[in-house]
């Protein structure tokens, strides 16, 4: 695809985004949308799935650790057709499968998700079973910066250094909010980089909301032999609608009628210039 | 059907079976992986990990890892046994079992090791007198405490074969066999040992023995005892438990566990449910932090021994 397609299609993504959140009346919307651009680029450029694939061992695995963003990896399911998308206007509503995190028993989910602080060390065992088995699938997930100080994290880091899995490539999208306020005022984890490195990952940094630079930190994996990969991705929270970028209320905040018609229309605008 | 009670002299713990079974299956089987924490000592695996070092992972001591990482290698199809003693195991991975275990439907086998109060005088935090209690509130997760070396054996090759997670408990104290080892084993079917109209004495796990050697003091006091081995807790054998409690006057369970929320609170619940109104007893550990100790001295301590359970009986069925 080319940049100017991936652009559209996050433009697209986000809008679907808010409008089953706002079917829903529930949802991640800024982790949601910060984090579009990387599933973007992981499933429209990197991964090796597909609803034709996913019950090969072969396949690559991605798992979402952050799991309460369920709503972009929906949008993005959906639209690599692994379910109809209509699916998606029962999120949330009473006995449908479409909770508000990551479920098997939607196709294309890996792992059930939503605690935080267990994709990572999940991974670790996808990985190390790649390697057993001489397979040359990679193993994928996604973290939010405000899930990094779950231990389980790091002792999953160590083990992925010491099996040396550069099959494996995690993900951080650094949005810099979480909940309460800025994951600096909450729990600093800075440096990332240098507390990663020290662990023994590779390391690279890249601007989480830009598609093109998502497009070659993913081509250079591994970024180096024999060492597992993390890409510190610099986002936005709530990315792509101005009143909700950098917002602590839209962390789970619902757009109402009149909100999401602004949203629809900035994007719509968004999508003009791209298509231009 | 009479049994004769053997001396511990000669058997080995049912954590050595586990061990000495899984290698066995798994020098045949490539995708039998044992998970380790810094425990393949306390777990009996030094010598699969010489034997067999592409088929054991080491994560350190790292519980909640340990887990996470079994769950992944058993979505790859590996069949993954987690090893780890059950005090640690059952706590501080609680939530790994619950999602990445149970919740996604990974079928690993988790195994504690050097369960209930096996290490004695080393106190409550290598304890672990709850995993009964917090495992049964987890769906999908099928929970077996095997009493004697026939019973690990079987339970291990059930394990590996298993579609859905298992939790395997074991202790260190040499088990004897229970049986001439005939009879069928199957997950959810509880192993009745000998029979006897007057009581059932329904135990689990290293508790099954005391309980055999206490139906053997009451035999000679004119009291006829059904003991079970009731391995497994979930599913539970409510077949088995209807037919007790129809046929003996009273019953009474015994388990290395908190009386809170174990087997004995499993058959109570069953039973009340069901309508029966029997003489009933949960004998375990109360609800303290234990005497300090060794595991026997302990036990004894609290009557889960030849003479206390066989003194709970005679006050039951006054």
């Amino acid at each position: 695809m080319t940049t100017t397609d991936l652009a559209i299609k996050s433009i697209q993504y986000r809008k679907k985004i808010l409008k089953y959140i706002l079917g829903a009346k529930a949802g991640h919307t800024g982790g949601s949308l910060s984090a579009t651009d990387i599933l973007n680029v992981l499933y429209n450029e990197v991964l090796n799935v597909s609803p034709g694939n996913f019950t090969s061992p072969d396949r690559d695995r991605y798992v979402q650790s952050k799991g309460h963003c369920v709503e972009a990896l929906y949008v993005v399911l959906a639209d690599k057709g692994f379910f109809p998308e209509t699916d998606l206007e029962t999120l949330c509503k009473y006995q449908s499968h479409y909770i508000g995190h990551p479920t098997r028993k939607i196709k294309g989910v890996e792992q059930n998700t939503g605690a935080l602080g267990h994709g990572l060390p999940i991974c670790v065992g996808m990985a190390i079973a790649g390697k057993k088995d001489k397979k040359d699938y990679r193993v994928f997930t996604l973290m939010g910066d405000g899930e990094l100080p779950e231990g389980s994290n790091w002792e999953a880091a160590l083990s992925a250094a010491h099996y040396k899995l550069d099959n494996l490539c995690a993900i951080v999208d650094k949005n810099g909010m979480q909940i309460t306020a800025t994951t600096s005022q909450v729990m600093n984890t800075d440096p990332l980089d240098e507390k990663w490195k020290a662990f023994g990952w590779a390391v690279r940094e890249v601007d989480g909301n830009d598609v093109a630079a998502l497009k070659d930190a993913f081509a250079a994996l591994p970024f180096e032999k024999g060492k597992p990969s993390l890409i510190i991705a610099k986002t936005v929270k709530g990315k792509g609608v101005s009143f909700m970028e950098n917002q602590l209320k839209w962390h789970h905040g619902v757009p109402n009628a009149e909100q999401y018609e602004q949203a629809q229309k900035e994007l719509d605008e968004k999508m003009k210039q791209v298509e231009s | 059907m009479a049994v004769e009670v053997k001396s511990d002299l000669g058997y080995k713990p049912n954590q050595d079976i586990f061990s000495e079974t899984l290698q066995r299956l798994a020098a045949n089987d490539r995708q039998i992986i044992a998970v380790t924490s810094d425990s393949r000592g306390s777990g009996k695996l030094v010598k699969f990990g010489q034997e067999l070092p592409d088929q054991i992972v080491e994560v350190g001591i790292a519980e909640q890892n340990l887990v996470g990482v079994a769950a992944g290698l058993a979505s790859c199809d590996k069949k993954v046994f987690a090893v780890s003693p059950a005090c640690f195991l059952t706590a501080r991975s609680l939530e790994q079992i619950k999602n990445d275990i149970c919740y996604s439907n990974n079928p690993a086998t988790v195994v504690g090791i050097s369960a209930g109060v096996s290490y004695g005088a080393l106190g409550s935090t290598h304890h672990s007198l709850h995993d009964f209690a917090v495992l049964r509130a987890i769906n999908n997760i099928i929970i077996v405490v095997p009493a004697d070396n026939y019973e690990t054996e079987k339970a291990t090759e059930l394990a590996a074969a298993s579609q859905i997670p298992v939790y395997l408990r074991f202790g260190k104290k040499p088990m004897p066999y229970l049986t001439d080892q005939k009879e069928e084993f199957v997950f959810g079917k509880g192993r009745v040992i000998t029979e006897g109209d007057d009581v059932a004495i329904i135990a689990n796990g290293e508790t099954v023995y005391p309980a055999l050697q206490a139906a053997a003091q009451l035999k000679e006091a004119g009291i006829n005892a059904t003991v079970v081995s009731m391995h497994t807790i979930k599913p539970l054998d409510t077949v088995l438990l209807s037919r007790l409690a129809d046929q003996c006057k009273a019953i009474i369970t015994v388990e290395e566990h908190s009386v809170n929320g174990g087997l004995g609170e499993a058959c109570a619940s069953f039973l009340l449910q069901q309508g029966y109104a029997k003489k009933f007893k949960i004998m375990g550990i109360p609800d303290e932090y234990t005497v300090t100790g060794s595991q026997v001295e302990i036990l004894n301590h609290y009557g889960i021994s030849e003479a206390g359970i066989a003194e709970e009986v005679r006050e039951l069925l006054k």
